[in-house]
């Protein structure tokens, strides 16, 4: 199913004109804050009403204003899961779980809550009420408890961002389940990079209240003009397999006709992950380098050069693994004679790569 | 209870009843128009704000006579009442009207204060968790708003016990009828060797009042804590 948005909204001092699809999978809203992110997302909940435009879930119209069609947030069936939880104070966690579900029809199938309870890990939550738990543990029950009302899109504003490090980490892999196993769309607002890496199969980039870009995720994070983390957040995402779990620690992986060497990843081997290369982390060889420390070297093709603001500059390279990102100095593209159409290597260390950067892959 | 005469206990008992029903009628009302004043713009909603507000400003003596005025037999409002059988003048339903409307401003402001604190967007969560706007009031508005309630029911009870210029100008004071403790007390004041008897009630409305505060704070306490979510 797709969930299909189109909408023009003015605000006092800024207006929205957005329009994109968001089709099975996680499609994440990416942007600075202000660019119109939270209004986008509240426009598909029906907490916002916008004053033109369509938005469909499937072949269900949930607002077309042509035709005087605007269901309120009750009847259109969300599951929404909000930066600060939200949850019900007055109910323990069992009843928070299952109040979406006073509301689904009698005959619709439902999520099995033991299900969810296993898979989020609250079983021991349960009898509690929301005032005592940690906001990790809050989170995992909002997941919950969206997931239960049997929803037919899910929505997310940006889940993590009220969390600490630790918090996020524990919390990422859930969504990235929910993106692998269930069925309907999830729309997911962040303007965090490394959830755009771990999480987007399509990103929708937005920029002053409207669409810059839309695409997935490797494609729109490999690309040296587009950019949406930043010049300092940028970095390319891999897809590789799992072949190998060396004795010393490393787990080998293939991408193309490349070898990757990772710190221990802990799936089995043919799984298939994503691994986010950030940019600074890579160097570049106009020759095949020897007598390196660094285990992986991708050999490639400049496709794009975007020279910064600064001193700095971001080379894209074509390899046989996908796009990878390099971020070196003008002075050293001057000297290496770096230009579309060169061939040239890329290194990484192998350790520069964190376990955030690793993700599980749809 | 030995020690209270009859007319004394007819007293007590009268006001106890009048507070009862005053207060469970108002109730629904009260959360109603707080709710509207807390939460909706509407044309006209400083003036029904000021319109509650009205008994709390105004002498009693002042309330009682509007409401001689609008619900006495001759009044445009309690003669209608009075066609379809119902009948406030010189009656006990009487004193709890004027009750009602006197404590009605208390009970409004405690629920109103109440629905304010409530965070309006757990409310829209759960519209969003397929509430609709009645089921959202329901489920999530009135039990967090609960201590509220609870404090501007008593409140207002305490203050329907204690009313009496607004009663005695709309119902008068007629042992049995209307003579609620405050007209009582009034009452056996005028007399001679009436102060022994105005003693018991006095001491009557000292207990009453005080359990009614230490009621509605315990039960207030509990449910804070238990909405406090912990």
């Amino acid at each position: 199913m797709t969930l299909s948005v189109s909408f023009k909204h003015k605000f006092a001092d800024f207006s929205l004109d957005v329009s994109f699809d968001a089709p099975a999978g996680l499609t994440v809203l990416f942007g600075r804050s202000g660019s119109g992110k939270t209004s986008v997302i509240n426009a598909v909940s029906g907490l916002l009403k916008p004053e033109f435009g369509r938005i469909l879930l499937g072949d269900q119209v949930m607002l077309d204003t042509k035709n005087g069609v605007s269901l309120k947030p009750h009847q259109r069936r969300l599951g929404y899961v909000f930066q600060e939880g939200r949850l019900f104070p007055h109910l323990t966690i069992r009843g928070n779980l299952a109040y979406g579900r006073w509301f689904v029809k009698k005959n619709a199938p439902l999520e099995s809550m033991d299900k969810v309870v296993e898979m989020l890990g609250i079983g021991h939550l349960l009898d509690r009420r929301p005032g005592m738990l940690s906001g990790g543990e809050k989170q995992r029950v909002a997941i919950g408890r969206a997931l239960l009302a049997n929803p037919s899109v899910i929505l997310a504003d940006e889940p993590l961002a009220a969390l600490d490090e630790a918090r996020k980490a524990e919390i990422l892999p859930y969504f990235e389940r929910l993106r692998d196993e269930i069925s309907v769309p999830i729309l997911y607002v962040s303007h965090s990079a490394v959830e755009v890496a771990r999480l987007a199969t399509t990103v929708v980039v937005l920029q002053d209240g409207s669409v810059a870009q839309q695409g997935s995720a490797a494609d729109i994070l490999g690309d040296p003009t587009l950019l949406p983390t930043g010049v300092r957040g940028a970095g390319a995402l891999l897809s590789a397999k799992i072949v190998k779990h060396h004795k010393d620690g490393l787990t080998e992986l293939s991408a193309g006709n490349e070898s990757l060497f990772l710190p221990r990843v802990a799936k089995p081997l043919g799984h298939v992950v994503r691994v986010r290369i950030a940019a600074h982390d890579v160097l570049l060889s106009r020759r095949r380098p020897e007598g390196l420390s660094a285990l992986n070297i991708l050999r490639g093709r400049i496709i794009a050069i975007r020279p910064g603001e600064g001193p700095g500059t971001i080379v894209s390279l074509e390899t046989s693994a996908g796009k990878v990102l390099a971020r070196v100095t003008q002075r050293s593209a001057t000297a290496l004679e770096l230009t579309e159409g060169v061939e040239c290597y890329a290194i990484v260390k192998t350790v520069a790569i964190a376990p955030e950067d690793i993700g599980g892959f749809r | 209870m030995d020690w209270l005469g009859p007319e004394e206990w007819k007293a007590v008992a009268l006001s106890l009843r009048v507070s009862f029903w005053a207060t469970l009628i108002a109730l629904p009302i009260g959360i109603f128009v707080a709710y509207a004043l807390a939460r909706w713009n509407f044309f006209g909603k400083q003036l029904l704000n000021g319109l509650v507000h009205m008994p709390l400003i105004l002498p009693p003596v002042v309330t009682g006579y509007l409401l001689l005025v609008t619900f006495g037999t001759q009044g445009p409002i309690g003669g209608v009442l009075q066609d379809a059988g119902i009948v406030f003048a010189f009656r006990w339903t009487g004193a709890a009207l004027a009750a009602g409307v006197m404590a009605f401003p208390l009970m409004v402001r405690a629920i109103r204060l109440s629905i304010e604190a409530v965070d309006p967007k757990l409310e829209q969560a759960a519209a969003t968790l397929g509430a609709s706007r009645i089921w959202v009031f329901v489920t999530i508005t009135l039990p967090l708003i609960l201590p509220g309630i609870i404090a501007g029911a008593i409140l207002a009870f305490a203050k329907a016990m204690g009313e009496f210029g607004a009663t005695i100008t709309f119902v008068s004071n007629i042992p049995g009828q209307t003579q609620t403790l405050p007209s009582a007390v009034y009452a056996f004041l005028q007399v001679p060797g009436g102060e022994n008897s105005a003693m018991k009630l006095v001491m009557v409305s000292v207990a009453v009042a005080m359990l009614a505060l230490l009621l509605s704070e315990y039960v207030s306490r509990r449910i804070a804590r238990r909405i406090a979510g912990t």
